[in-house]
């Protein structure tokens, strides 16, 4: 699992039918302290977050068992929000 | 996933059956400015792409097989989506 | 999947049960281009490709799936021998390269 940042959505009309109604959106890894790491993947987003939120994201065949998405190629997805990341 | 573009096609015969009567396309991955990122793979078509197409690219066993039906192949890589538009917020890439 | 050629073979006399009868190839990952990219691999084959031929393999779980049922322990397989690479693109301007370090035993002059 990843903190990522979501930085942008994807648009995307012709895709793999099973896609159908899924949000794609960017995310941007980020480290604990909130910085921006290097590299972006595309993710589907399964509990409606937005654009600005920091999420944790799976990636893999992991990411085929959130909500909603058994089956469906997909190899990144959203399955949470992050409220707040306690340091020590 | 990534966004990809895709910047060629390769002609193979002689291949693995599980490929027959699939596309062979070479994309490059693309950072989020639109640059390179990495280098060019090869990328089994599930929506008919083309050369020039921005598009989705799954870099994971289980989902490129199955976007282009063919489950227990030798299959990591396929495109499965054509990309209209990102939008991105201010100040990233 | 990835882009390369075949540049040697490898023969094991002693490896694990699962995998005799593999053929091994040393391949080299190439750019659309024909140029070398990264280090040189071993991958097994399922194509019957020799030295010199353009090939495209794949990584991870999926390269022991050509040899179902059997299950050898491979990470990189050969899955096809390419006959033609038609690219279109035009090439990013390479990232500067570092300014080289002239050494004194080097600068004979």
């Amino acid at each position: 699992m990843i903190l990522a940042r979501v930085v942008g959505t994807v648009v995307a009309t012709r895709k793999d039918p099973r896609l159908e109604g899924k949000k794609l959106l960017i995310l941007k890894p980020v480290s604990p302290d909130g910085k921006d790491e290097n590299g972006y993947v595309v993710s589907v987003d399964t509990v409606g977050s937005g654009v600005g939120e920091r999420v944790i994201a799976v990636s893999g065949s992991s990411a085929r068992m959130a909500e909603g998405c058994k089956d469906i190629p997909i190899d990144n997805a959203i399955i949470g929000i992050v409220d707040e990341v306690h340091l020590d | 996933m990534l966004i990809a573009r895709v910047i060629g096609e390769l002609v193979a015969t002689q291949k693995h059956a599980s490929h027959e009567g699939c596309k062979l396309l070479l994309v490059q991955p693309l950072n989020l400015d639109g640059t390179d990122r990495g280098d060019a793979v090869v990328a089994l078509d599930a929506v008919d792409a083309g050369v020039g197409d921005k598009v989705l690219l799954v870099t994971e066993g289980f989902s490129a097989m199955t976007s282009v039906g063919r489950p227990d192949s030798p299959i990591d890589m396929a495109v499965i989506g054509f990309i209209d538009h990102v939008e991105l917020v201010q100040g990233v890439a | 999947m990835y882009f390369g050629r075949v540049v040697g073979s490898v023969w094991a006399t002693v490896k694990h049960p699962g995998m005799t009868g593999c053929r091994m190839l040393v391949v080299q990952p190439l750019t659309p281009e024909l140029r070398n990219t990264g280090k040189p691999l071993i991958c097994t084959d399922c194509t019957g490709a020799g030295a010199g031929e353009l090939v495209y393999w794949v990584r991870g779980k999926e390269a022991s799936f050509p040899f179902l049922p059997q299950k050898p322990p491979v990470d990189t397989t050969v899955v096809g021998i390419v006959d033609e690479v038609h690219v279109q693109r035009t090439l990013q301007a390479p990232a500067k390269a570092p300014v080289p370090v002239h050494r004194k035993s080097s600068m004979k002059n």
